[in-house]
This record gives C-alpha cells, structure tokens and sequence, in this order.
C-alpha cells in the first residue's frame, strides 16, 4: 500500500534547539515520528508528516516549540468561516448534528 | 433484567466511588458492571473485560450516528480484573467505544482505570477539544482520591490524549506521573509486558483500509444534510425546456442528474476513502476527482454507444464538471476524519479547492440546462 502523505511544506511547526533539553518527550507523543533525538537534543526529521495536533508543544516542558494547531477539518472550516469565527465543528455535547465523535 | 444506561454526568444517581448515602435512588447498573470492591477511597466498580452483544451494537450504531452523542460512560475509576494498590492505573475518556476498547484490551489482568469527562467524546477529539486534559485529570484525580487507591503514583494515558495534556503539569498539580501508552489500546498488553515501554509502530498512528472503512457510514449519514437540497433543486431544473417547464422532463433529465449527482456524492464519500492511498494526488479533493470522473465517463458512453450520435455534447460535458467536483468536495471533506493531515494543509487545500468546486457546478449546471435552449 502507498503510504499516505499530506501536502508538503505547510506545517506550522517550529522546534527551537537552543531551548531544547533532550527530555525526549516530543518523539514520545508524536504519533508520526516528526522529531528523533539527536545528539542529546530535538531534531525535526520528517516536517511534512506533522498533523499539528499540538502533542509536541504542549508536552515540552521548556516550551521549545510552537505548533499552530485546530480544528483541521474542512466542515469546521466552512463552519468557521461562516460564522466568522476560527475553525469549529460546532461539536457541542447536546448538539445532535455535530461531526465529531 | 439489568438495563443499560448511559449517564450524562448531570445525573445523580448513588454514589459509587465515594460513601454516599446507600438510601438515595439508584439507577440501575450496566450489564458491563460487576460488583464492587471497597478500596481506601470507597467502593469502585468491577467491570467486565469480555464485550457482550449490546457493546457491539452500541459500536455499531455510533458508527451510524445513532446515540452518537450521547453514547457515553460515568466518569469515574473503575477496575478491571482484581487490581491493588500497585496495579496500574488506565486513563480514559468517557465515550463509551474508547471505554469499551481499553476494558477488552485488558482482559486476564488487574488495572485501575480512570474515566474522565469528557462530554462522551473520544480521546483524541477530546483531546483537541482540551476536554481530555491536564485540567480534567487534576480535578478527575482530586475528585476520585486516587492517591488513595495507589501507591505507585502514576498514570497510563493514551499517546492520543497528548495533544491535551502537559505531562509536566500534571506532575506538578497532582504529583501523580503521567506515562504515555501505546497508540492502539491492543498494544497495551505487550507495552505493560515490557516494562511500559513501547515500540517505534506502538507510537505511530496509522490509517489502515479497515480504519478508513469504518468512519465512511459517518461519512454517508451526514453527507444529505444539503445534498438533497441540491438533488432537488436539479430534479426541478431538469423540466426547464424550449417552450416552457415540461414535467415530463423533470422525470428523464432531472432524474438522470439526480442520479449521476448521487453518484458522485457516493464517490466522495465512500469510494474515495475506502481507495484513498491509491488514487492520485495528495490533496483529497483530487483523489475525490479522479473518482468523480468514472460515472461522467461511463454516462458519456451510454450516450454516445446508446444514440447513434444523437447524443449532444451539452447533454454530456456539463456531468465531466459536476460530478467530479461533487466526489471533490465530498471527498475533501474526509480530510477531518483522517489521521495524518493537518490543519493548514485543508486551508491550503480548501482555498483553492472549494472555489474550483463551486465554479465547475455552477458553470456545469449552466450548460445542462443552456443546452436545451441552443
């Protein structure tokens, strides 16, 4: 099976090295291997399989990096557009029609 | 006969975990539910690990978006098998598929697990969402006195639950240590096993035929909601004639485009994810394109083997616009049921995406039905 890949070089994703402590928890939480540890620090190694789900910088303890994560889907997009707002799925808990789930 | 129940967490029904009054009325407890064991923290559930039919039809009807919202666990800690205070303790949200996942995953042994509220969200939009988060675990630990029920002071959570929970703050509010879990609850035998160490393909996340299948019924259930606006809008249009509105029409053109416009729809939202890795391009609206085309090819050559060459190229062209950008459209709105793209991706996509879309059915429908006025 082709391996699935996104678009290239969209990702908001930002690791500051100089910041970095090596703890290693990025490459812990990333669910697609973004990020190895090299020499004792952070290395981004694949930046274009990056989902921006935020795993990464909310787990830094140092706060080495910065993602711009949300709603990714193109329904909370609209959503969001139209409403004027960011993206939103309108994913309230009473709501019957919400996507999420 | 015991009834299934599933409590918003507004309701107050008997306390479980806590020494609350055993007068005040119960709800009756779900058929997962077995006895519970008294802890230094008060009585925690025991819950089976096998699932029984209701569990399976209550997965297969979220799949469907029947009770989807509701379709949730009481938050709370719960046990699995006969755990102690140095068994380790599971973290999970309250919908009741995640719930139901981690409870079979660890059938034959003895943990603790500890159900947030998440509003019956699944982990990972929960945890997008900032419901499955560092703030809920502090106030689900406090809540539940965990530090009561073990010694070891740490959590297991699931590594999709990440992207809401700062490990670091969590040890520093609660003291309690937060240790990321396999990916895949099924892994969490083989990750305890080792030590809670997981492998490389325990921490990635995949997006396997099986995984995109399941999510297609979402897919087909929500996708109507305008489609069939749309649907009978063209019905409609298809009576749109030299020489007036005929009725007539309607039933042969508006059907055929109602027809060939399902089918789109149907290549958008099933087809194109089910085929997802081998259709072209990366962007999804494009995938959903490629798909598009098969039905105005296919009603291309019925027209033009089926007539003799009668059949007129405005009867034919405007299906090349409209169905693929409907598969399009469909098929890029998949992109929020996936696990791999992201956020700016789908604008970037969606910027270009969704003007072409809206200008090729538009212009599509303009042809269909200039086309028997020349």
């Amino acid at each position: 099976m082709p391996q699935l890949r996104y678009l290239e070089n969209v990702a908001t994703l930002v690791l500051d090295r100089e910041k970095c402590i090596g703890c290693g928890m990025c490459a812990e939480v990333c669910p697609h291997a973004v990020f190895a540890i090299e020499g004792k620090k952070a290395k981004i190694i694949d930046r274009d399989a990056c989902m921006e789900c935020g795993a990464c910088a909310g787990n830094c303890p140092v706060a080495a990096i910065s993602v711009r994560s949300g709603v990714g889907c193109a329904t909370g997009i609209i959503i969001g557009a139209l409403r004027g707002t960011q993206p939103t799925c309108d994913c309230s808990g009473d709501s019957g029609t919400s996507c999420c789930g | 006969m015991k009834e299934e129940f599933s409590c918003s967490s507004d309701k107050s029904c008997c306390g479980q975990a806590s020494a609350e009054a055993p007068s005040r009325p119960c709800c009756p407890a779900p058929h997962w539910q077995l006895k519970s064991i008294l802890t230094p923290a008060g009585l925690v559930p025991r819950v089976r690990a096998d699932l029984q039919f209701a569990d399976s039809l209550g997965t297969a009807k979220a799949r469907v978006g029947i009770n989807r919202m509701r379709y949730s666990v009481r938050p709370g800690v719960y046990a699995v098998g006969n755990p102690t205070k140095d068994s380790p303790v599971l973290v999970s949200a309250n919908y009741k598929m995640s719930f139901d996942h981690l409870r079979s995953a660890m059938a034959g042994r003895d943990a603790w697990i500890m159900v947030l509220d998440t509003k019956g969200i699944n982990v990972w939009c929960a945890a997008g969402k900032g419901t499955f988060g560092t703030d809920e675990i502090v106030n689900r630990i406090s809540a539940t006195n965990l530090d009561q029920v073990v010694a070891h002071g740490t959590l297991i959570l699931p590594q999709l639950g990440a992207p809401g929970v700062a490990a670091h703050r969590v040890k520093e509010r609660t003291g309690f240590r937060v240790v990321y879990g396999p990916v895949r609850a099924n892994d969490l035998p083989a990750f305890l096993d080792a030590g809670m160490k997981a492998t490389p393909e325990m921490r990635r996340i995949r997006f396997t035929f099986r995984d995109r299948l399941v999510l297609v019924p979402m897919e087909l259930v929500l996708g109507p909601k305008y489609l069939l606006l749309f649907l009978a809008a063209l019905f409609f249009l298809g009576g749109l004639g030299r020489g007036g509105y005929w009725f007539q029409n309607a039933l042969t053109t508006g059907l055929a485009a109602v027809v060939l416009s399902v089918l789109g729809f149907l290549g958008g939202a099933a087809v194109a994810p089910m085929l997802l890795p081998w259709l072209p391009g990366r962007a999804f609206s494009i995938k959903g394109a490629a798909v598009g085309l098969v039905p105005a090819i296919a009603y291309a050559a019925y027209r033009i083997l089926g007539s003799e060459g009668t059949a007129r190229a405005l009867e034919i062209i405007p299906w090349f616009l409209i169905v693929p950008a409907l598969a399009a459209f469909y098929a890029m709105n998949f992109t929020g049921s996936s696990t791999y793209t992201s956020l700016s991706g789908v604008k970037k996509e969606m910027r270009v995406a969704l003007p072409v879309q809206i200008a090729a059915v538009v212009l599509g429908i303009g042809l269909w039905i200039a086309g028997r006025f020349v």
